[in-house]
């Protein structure tokens, strides 16, 4: 049970301190509005809808990046990671807790992102949601590690896209799946597996790349 | 540095290369020509060992940097490393050689449609990342740590990735391209596993030397910070 109330803490920590600085919720909404408007001029008229649900997949994607690389700083900033490895707690209770804010985040981001491209393009439906939310479990899981590997990096800004990106391809092919594929559960399966697999080794691992 | 790093190694430099000798020999000369693709096909005999090492070298790295997490001695850092180092580098040979032979038999340089050679390239794309995570870091303990996980990734990225790039011919609608399978006959089979073994001899070399030339390196930056 300590478990779970470490991560609750942890998520409420990161959570209390976007409601006070609001760094990264505001940049990633503002971020994946001004792409949709982006891909209104970068589509043809004749492109059809398969291109619109891709873009968006792209977009998801990218808004993810801005807010994971938000993800450790202010960790690093004061020094708060030494603390956390330092404080009696299983250290993969810090990953759990940064992938459980980071989800959060982006959720919020796409509770106004989603209608708003519903609007401008083409409408989603259930089955569309459901790989969202699978997508975005397996992007802040995979995400939030390779974060933390990058924020001690001397080049986060840049690492963190080419860390992740190769990692986000199958997420984009079971998104995309999702939205204009006629037989839609495999591509939830399908994701639904990339969220089991990495985020168990994505757990396992983190004690790894965080301890000295 | 130990000398064990190099016992050895000057024999079996050698083996390989006599091996890739008849590997070529076989290869261009001996195995009969491919009645339905002619001589393009002869691709074949080095672009498949080159791809099969090059998942070789991965999951040898994967499994020194597993031995590193679960161990914790810092020489398998160097050899995760350098078997990644050579398997990017043997991804990098798969991508133009099967660049090559699509052009030969299908008249374009890349094809989305071949499984494998999409896979090869996000591939080579995460193990590009690799060495950019791995010089971002400073040198210790945490960069052995981060570069092990992040070569473990990698082949969980393998099979996930494939998956991914069948299930995406659903929606993305290839031209289909139909390779003939293999039906090869005895000769090119035997061909086709002369060159194999040979790739895989050389690579192996190709690591041993590198690994050499690293510990060197090592033990000469030791050396030189005791006598400063």
């Amino acid at each position: 049970m300590t478990y779970l109330a470490d991560v609750v803490a942890l998520t409420r920590k990161d959570l209390r301190i976007e409601l006070r600085g609001r760094d990264t919720l505001p940049a990633m909404l503002l971020f994946v509005l001004a792409t949709l408007v982006v891909f209104h001029f970068a589509l043809p008229e004749q492109s059809g809808s398969g291109a619109a649900y891709g873009l968006l997949w792209v977009a998801i994607v990218f808004t993810a990046l801005l807010g994971l690389a938000r993800a450790w700083v202010p960790e690093h900033e004061h020094r708060v990671l030494d603390g956390l490895v330092l404080a009696p707690c299983d250290r993969s209770a810090i990953w759990v807790g940064k992938a459980l804010a980071t989800f959060a985040f982006l959720v919020a981001a796409q509770v106004v992102a989603l209608p708003v491209f519903a609007a401008f393009f083409e409408p989603l439906d259930a089955t569309a949601l459901v790989g969202v939310l699978l997508a975005d479990v397996g992007i802040c899981a995979v995400g939030s590690l390779m974060s933390a590997m990058a924020a001690a990096g001397r080049s986060r800004e840049v690492l963190l896209p080419l860390l992740v990106l190769p990692l986000a391809i199958p997420l984009v092919v079971g998104g995309v799946g999702t939205a204009v594929s006629a037989d839609p559960v495999r591509f939830l399966l399908f994701l639904a597996l990339y969220d089991g697999v990495f985020a168990v080794l994505s757990w396992a691992s983190f004690e790894y790349v965080v301890t000295e | 540095m130990s000398a064990s790093s190099l016992r050895g190694l000057p024999g079996l430099a050698s083996i390989a290369a006599v091996t890739m000798g008849v590997a070529l020999l076989l290869a261009l000369v001996v195995a009969p020509e491919d009645a339905d693709q002619g001589i393009s096909q002869r691709i074949f005999y080095i672009h498949v060992p080159i791809a099969l090492t090059a998942y070789f070298c991965f999951g040898l790295g994967a499994v020194k940097a597993l031995l590193l997490l679960w161990r914790g001695d810092e020489r398998y850092d160097l050899e995760s490393y350098v078997a990644i180092h050579q398997g990017t580098i043997f991804g990098a040979l798969t991508l133009i050689t099967g660049s090559i032979w699509a052009r030969a038999s299908w008249g374009v340089w890349w094809t989305w449609s071949s499984h494998q050679l999409v896979l090869f390239l996000i591939l080579f794309l995460f193990y590009c990342a690799y060495f950019m995570l791995r010089f971002s870091l400073e040198e210790g303990p945490r960069r052995e740590r981060s570069s092990a996980v992040y070569a473990l990734f990698g082949v969980a990225l393998i099979p996930v990735s494939f998956l991914a790039i069948r299930l995406a011919d659903d929606f993305i609608h290839p031209t289909v391209f139909t390779r003939s399978g293999p039906q090869m006959s005895g000769t090119m089979f035997a061909t086709f596993c002369v060159c194999w073994a040979a790739v895989t001899l050389l690579a192996y070399v190709l690591y041993r030397v590198e690994l050499a030339g690293k510990r060197l390196d090592a033990n000469l930056r030791e050396l030189r910070e005791a006598l400063q």
